[in-house]
C-alpha cells in the first residue's frame, strides 16, 4: 500500500515564515550552545592543558592564538558565550512564567543582543 | 479514567519518577553557570597578556582551582544535556541517535577528568 502524501507543517526557518527577531534568536540560541560545546569547551581545557604542562606549551598555545585561525575562535567564542549567557537568562525568566508577552519577549530580546554587542566588545577589547 | 494522582501528573512524574528531571538539571545548571561564567570572565580579564608564571599562580590558588573545576564539570554537564536535545530533534535514525549520545557524553566526560586532572596538578604544585 502506497503511503498517502499528507500535506506537512512547513519548517520554521524557510521561506514560508517571514523571519521574527523570536525564532532568529531561538535557533541562534541552540546554535551558539552547539559551537561552545564543539569549540569553547575544548579551547578552555587546550588552555588549561597548556598551563599545566609547562611554559614551552603555554607559549606555543599562546602562539595558536595570536594567527588568524586562533583569533577567530577565541572572538566567536566569546561572542557565542555572551549570547548565550544573556539570552538563557531571558530563558530562565520564561522558565518561572513571566514576560511570556509578545512586547516582553521583544523588549528582553533587544535588550540582549545591545547586552551581546557590549560584552562582545569589551571581552575582545581585553582579549586581542 | 485516570490512576494517576492530579499532583504526580501535574510534576509529570513517571512510573521512573523523573519525568522532569532533565528539563530541571538544565535550568539547575544554567543558574550556576551564570556565577561560574562571571568568573570565566573576571579570569580571562586578569589573564590577558598573562606570562606562564601568572597563569600558573593563577589557577594553583585553591579558591581559583575550585571555581575552575567547577566550571568545567557544570559546563560539561550543561553542554552533554544541551545536545543531547539537539541530537533528540534532529537526528532521526535510531541507531545514529544512540552512537551520537555516546560520544556526546563520552566526550563530556573524558573532558571533566581532563580537566580536574589539570587544575590538580597545579593547584597540588606538581
Amino acid at each position: 500500500m502506497k503511503a498517502k502524501q499528507r500535506p506537512v507543517s512547513p519548517f520554521m526557518i524557510g521561506p514560508y515564515y517571514k523571519p521574527q527577531l523570536t525564532s532568529i534568536m531561538s535557533i541562534t540560541h541552540r546554535a551558539s550552545g552547539v559551537f561552545l560545546s564543539v569549540i569553547g569547551a575544548p579551547l578552555l581545557l587546550w588552555w588549561l592543558f597548556a598551563v599545566s604542562s609547562g611554559p614551552e606549551a603555554y607559549g606555543a598555545m599562546l602562539e595558536c592564538m595570536g594567527g588568524l585561525l586562533g583569533k577567530l575562535a577565541v572572538a566567536v567564542t566569546v561572542l557565542c558565550l555572551s549570547f548565550h549567557m544573556l539570552n538563557g537568562i531571558r530563558h530562565l525568566v520564561w522558565d518561572t512564567g513571566r514576560a511570556l508577552d509578545i512586547k516582553s519577549a521583544y523588549t528582553a530580546g533587544t535588550m540582549v543582543l545591545i547586552g551581546t554587542v557590549v560584552l562582545t566588545a569589551i571581552m575582545l577589547g581585553v582579549l586581542l | 479514567m485516570s490512576m494517576t494522582n492530579p499532583l504526580a501528573k501535574a510534576r509529570g512524574l513517571g512510573s521512573a519518577k523523573e519525568g522532569v528531571h532533565h528539563w530541571y538539571a538544565q535550568r539547575a545548571s544554567a543558574l550556576l553557570l551564570l556565577v561560574l561564567i562571571g568568573w570565566l570572565f573576571y579570569a580571562m580579564v586578569k589573564l590577558a597578556g598573562a606570562d606562564y608564571s601568572a597563569a600558573r599562580d593563577f589557577i594553583a590558588w585553591p579558591v581559583n582551582a575550585a571555581f575552575l573545576i567547577m566550571l568545567i564539570v557544570t559546563m560539561l554537564y550543561h553542554a552533554m544535556l544541551g545536545l543531547q536535545v539537539v541530537i533528540e530533534d534532529y537526528v532521526h535514525h535510531p541507531v545514529l541517535e544512540v552512537v551520537f549520545f555516546f560520544i556526546t557524553r563520552a566526550g563530556a566526560y573524558f573532558g571533566m577528568a581532563l580537566g580536574i586532572i589539570n587544575v590538580l596538578k597545579l593547584a597540588l604544585g606538581a
